[in-house]
């Protein structure tokens, strides 16, 4: 298949809001500053890559990396926002959804992670408003078709104007031969609980429903007519303001991060991404503070962007982006911890001491967010834990996510567990790392919490919390063995095999979006009726119809 | 270094004095390998003084030291064939690329088992012959016994050494475990049906070193030409001791039927009952003997139709006996066509040449069994005895592969359970062959001047020694 991603320049995450090409940010003075309003308005031919163009407002990864950068400035530097409208800025169409010429024309390990990455977002809207009280309202003046109607539905509220043409609709199924990949399924009966057989007959009409019918069957909140669509809208939002129970706080601005990107990984202040593409393994390595960090919410405004808690945690989401979507051969990570373990808990002070303050709430959901992104990353993490290692505290997170951790066994070798293990950090699954870890006995996670000082590879083992400690003898063959074996290994079953064990436990709408839907997504991507030469995907727009294999597995 | 685990101790041309990962793993299995020894090594003969070959290095003078040393004091040493210079990878996809010096982490798991079925083998064999000694024909064969023991007691050194230096601590728990197993055990048998079954009598063992042993030496060839070095270079040092074993099973078969050949002639009796009243082995035992020792060894080779065995050739793990003796080392294109027996008739079926690698293997081994065959027939003609011993068809009596327990006859036909059943005494040893090999053998012969009954006396000693040379110092 044609890949337009292949050989193209590496993508970057950063941006800010004045080089947005498709949405625009601002905040209108009647609702006194305290709503965002994302105005979407994609520049047909601003997309990522040539070959496709941007009509009716449908994206690419391009206009969603401009999304997730908008709502991490709401919440850092635009602390008075009390609640987010999307809008449109083009007549009679809200949005299109993702770009079907975009996909065709992308490989399927594209296709996937633009969806994963899409996924996040729309996960991190909703916990905006779950975390921090900052409600969204999405503001259908036009059609909500596809990925359209998916980040309506991951607002709080939907107004769809009844106006007899604007309709919201999950078209991929009849139309393309796919999903709605961004988690439309499961939001319509998870989350705005549509009676699954209407949400059925939802999802297999391609042109939607409209009006009267979307407010019955509760696919939107409320469908006025053209003339009142903007009273309702208002009013809606003045009562998000109204109960939000977000706080004022300092603004954060979020200062670039400014990595070094070159051909064999990126290096950051804190983190450094370092590729061996020969191996295909990369190794993430995660620097602890070189000297004090704030303790008070007034030292952290202060410091701001710049505080080791928010800096490295940026620099982390930005390499695991660039790792997933940069560095598609790798098939392993080393994930290193390295400088001072005490400056790691000295840093990390402020998340409890201070835990109810909204900006160091705002940091612990940022970390938070990271966190799952690299739990959600399709690459076998392996921890290595040696003589130069400070998996302390919220460091010692990151080995807890990974798939194995390997603990040198030699004299001063340690790692710390601190309170940040005990479900300041959950998981999608609502599972701290440790419960997951220690799923099947419990009891393991309170006594590992319970150790309050340093732990060496003996007491590791003993506690469970590693997976192998070879001696100073054997390490350097043991874990070259390691990643060597892994990146032998079909990459397909291991993505399947990490996903299925890191996510032990509960079903949550999030687990059931990255993997029930995504897992059934990736499989039809993979089939003929969808991307044969005949299949309903490959033919969108195209005279001929497509052929299906209609037999039913 | 430890006073045990040292380069005098443990004579070596692997760097053992400077491995300190080596000395640390050997540290703890050295004091268990010679429980071991003491426990399931031959019984009785521990404190006596023994004629053996000791390896101290692999050159034309070390490799084959000689003297008088206590079983429990013999040196094991751990040995590698000299280094062939830019050796390349000789088949499979990765062919002429270079070899490799460590394992690769892709290929650790499939070596490892490899490795370990290998060595398992090894201590196998001294368990199932430990009481031997207490029957031998003489000091010259209790001496053969012995140094028999002792190299397979060294081809398992070979193998923990690998797995001590290129596996980890897993290589380090499979090596304790090649100790814990034990041959015939019901709960921790070994990992190989042959080696598991009784051989308690000498025309037994004599087969075994033979039939069995041979196996070993195909598994040794095509284990040489691994593309992991230092398998190839320490099998290929085994193969100069595994040689040995295979003379102790030929020439010991060969002067049985020397012997009984000559009772027959000089007695012009043939009849089986009148040639066990004159106290030798008549040719119907050996045959049935020889069947049962065969088919269990060609067991040993697996499955006709493998798909380890094909991945273990494409990855270049194991390659076939005399690699270079083939045109085509990638073995990609041919097909081996194998006999299956399937609704009551058989076919022929071509397979992919790199699942055959078992049976390519198997053919090899039947050509070199055929000619210690071919020469034991020659020693019977030469007493002119209208008697040939046969090797059964490749198909009767399997427990492995395609035709595993299927009522096959020595000719290869399919025929009915009960057929089998009828005729089983006929082409495997009856519970009356056993009791009276066992019998025959009650007694064991210290004296180095005699030589039991049924069994001709060799050609020559050990080492320029006489026949009759006191191989075996017995204690007090």
């Amino acid at each position: 298949m044609a890949d337009v991603h292949q050989n193209a320049a590496p993508i970057r995450f950063e941006t800010s809001p004045e080089r947005y090409r498709h949405w625009k940010l601002d905040f209108p003075s009647e609702y006194e500053r305290k709503v965002a309003r994302l105005t979407l308005d994609v520049q047909d031919n601003g997309g990522l890559r040539q070959g496709y163009s941007l009509k009716l407002n449908s994206y690419d990864l391009s206009v969603d990396i401009e999304l997730a950068d908008a709502l991490s400035r709401i919440r850092f530097e635009h602390p008075e926002v009390r609640a987010i409208v999307f809008v449109s800025g083009k007549d009679r169409i809200f949005s299109a959804g993702a770009n079907i010429y975009m996909l065709g024309l992308s490989s399927h390990t594209f296709k996937v992670n633009f969806c994963k990455f899409t996924n996040e977002t729309r996960l991190y809207l909703e916990q905006m408003s779950a975390e921090s009280g900052i409600a969204s309202l999405a503001a259908l003046n036009g059609t909500a078709s596809g990925g359209g109607y998916e980040l309506a539905i991951a607002c709080d509220e939907i107004v769809l104007s009844d106006d007899g043409s604007s309709a919201v609709s999950l078209p991929e199924v009849p139309l393309l031969g796919v999903l709605p990949g961004t988690g439309g399924l499961t939001r319509l009966v998870d989350k705005r609980k549509v009676r699954r057989d209407y949400a059925d007959v939802f999802s297999s009409l391609a042109e939607g429903v409209r009006g009267k019918r979307a407010v019955e069957w509760g696919v939107v909140d409320e469908s006025p007519s053209r003339a009142q669509f903007q009273q309702a809208v208002e009013l809606r939002l003045k009562a998000m303001v109204g109960r939000s129970t977000a706080q004022t706080r300092p603004s954060i601005k979020l200062t670039p991060i400014d990595g070094d990107y070159h051909e064999a990984g990126t290096r950051y202040r804190y983190v450094t991404l370092s590729v061996d593409a020969a191996r295909r393994v990369a190794s993430l390595t995660i620097r602890t503070p070189d000297n004090r960090e704030p303790t008070t919410p007034a030292e952290l405004a202060a410091k701001g962007a710049e505080a080791w808690l928010v800096r490295a945690f940026r620099e982390l989401d930005d390499a695991l982006l660039d790792l997933r979507f940069n560095y598609a051969n790798v098939a392993a990570i080393e994930v290193r911890a390295e400088g001072q373990g005490e400056n790691v808990l000295q840093a990390e002070g402020i998340l409890i001491d201070h835990a109810s303050d909204p900006l160091v709430r705002e940091v612990t959901h940022l970390i938070r967010r990271v966190l799952k992104r690299y739990d959600n990353t399709a690459r076998s993490l392996f921890a290595l834990v040696d003589d130069k290692s400070a998996f302390a505290g919220l460091l010692f997170e990151l080995a807890l996510g990974a798939d194995r951790t390997y603990m040198l066994d030699a004299s001063g070798v340690s790692l710390r567990v601190s309170p940040m293990s005990a479900g300041l950090f959950p998981m999608a699954t609502n599972l701290s790392r440790i419960q997951a870890h220690f799923y099947g006995d419990p009891s393991r996670a309170a006594t590992s919490l319970a150790e309050t000082s340093s732990i060496d590879t003996a007491r590791a083992r003993e506690l469970g919390l590693v997976t192998f400690t070879p001696d100073e003898l054997d390490w350097e063959d043991e874990v070259r063995m390691a990643f060597e074996e892994r990146a032998s290994l079909s990459p397909d079953a291991l993505t399947g095999m990490e996903a299925n064990l890191r996510f032990v436990g509960p079903e949550t709408m999030e687990t059931k979006i990255f993997g029930r839907l995504s897992a059934w997504q990736n499989w039809i991507f993979q089939r003929p009726n969808a991307t044969g030469q005949k299949g309903a995907l490959t033919l969108y727009g195209k005279p001929e119809r497509p052929e299906f294999d209609f037999t039913r597995t | 270094m430890s006073n045990v685990i040292n380069s005098e101790r443990i004579p070596n041309n692997v760097g053992l004095s400077d491995d300190k990962r080596l000395q640390r793993a050997l540290e703890e299995w050295q004091p268990n390998y010679l429980k071991w020894w003491n426990e399931m090594g031959p019984e009785g003969f521990q404190h006596d003084d023994i004629f053996l070959r000791t390896a101290i290095s692999v050159d034309s003078d070390g490799w084959a030291n000689f003297g008088h040393v206590k079983m429990p004091d013999y040196r094991w040493g751990i040995f590698l064939a000299d280094a062939v210079k830019e050796r390349t990878i000789g088949f499979g996809d990765n062919m002429g690329q270079p070899v490799w010096q460590q394992v690769p982490g892709e290929h650790r798991n499939a070596l490892r088992r490899l490795i370990v079925t290998q060595g398992d083998t090894e201590p196998a064999s001294v368990e199932q012959q430990r009481l031997l000694g207490q029957s031998c024909p003489s000091v010259y064969d209790l001496r053969n016994l012995f140094q028999v023991n002792v190299e397979e007691g060294r081809h398992l050194w070979a193998m923990v050494y690998l797995l001590h230096s290129y596996f980890g601590r897993d290589g380090r728990e499979e090596a304790e475990a090649l100790l814990e197993r034990r041959s015939g055990d019901v709960d921790k048998p070994r990992i190989l049906g042959a080696f598991n079954e009784p051989c308690t009598d000498w025309l037994s063992f004599f087969m075994f070193t033979f039939f069995t042993d041979r196996d070993g030496k195909f598994q040794l060839l095509a284990l040489a030409e691994s593309a992991f070095d230092p398998l190839s270079r320490t099998t290929r040092f085994m193969l100069t001791e595994e040689a040995h074993h295979m003379f102790v099973g030929e020439t010991g078969i060969l002067r049985v039927c020397d012997r009984t050949a000559q009772v027959m002639k000089e007695s012009g009796k043939d009849h089986p009952d009148d040639l066990r009243k004159l106290g030798v082995i008549d040719f119907g035992t050996m045959q049935r003997y020889l069947n049962l020792w065969y088919s269990l060894s060609l067991d040993l080779f697996g499955s006709e139709v493998s798909s380890n065995a094909a991945s273990f050739f494409a990855n270049g793990l194991k390659g076939r006996a005399k690699e270079e003796q083939y045109e085509d080392h990638r073995a990609l294109e041919g097909v081996y066509t194998i006999d299956r027996f399937a609704e009551g008739r058989w076919s022929r079926d071509d397979i992919p040449l790199r699942n055959a690698m078992n049976e390519v293997l198997r053919d090899a081994y039947v050509d070199d069994c055929q000619r210690g065959v071919d020469k034991w027939n020659r020693t019977i003609a030469s007493h002119g005895i209208p008697v040939e011993l046969k090797l059964p068809s490749r198909k009767f009596h399997r427990h492995v592969g395609a035709n595993a327990n299927l009522p096959i006859d020595v000719g290869g036909n399919v025929i009915t359970d009960a057929a089998f059943v009828e005729k089983h005494d006929a082409w495997l040893p009856s519970a009356a062959d056993k009791a009276f090999v066992q019998n025959l053998m009650t007694a064991p012969v210290y004296d180095p001047k005699q030589m039991a009954n049924w069994i001709g006396a060799p050609k020559q000693g050990i080492k320029g020694r006489p026949v009759d040379f006191e191989y075996v110092r017995r204690e007090g």
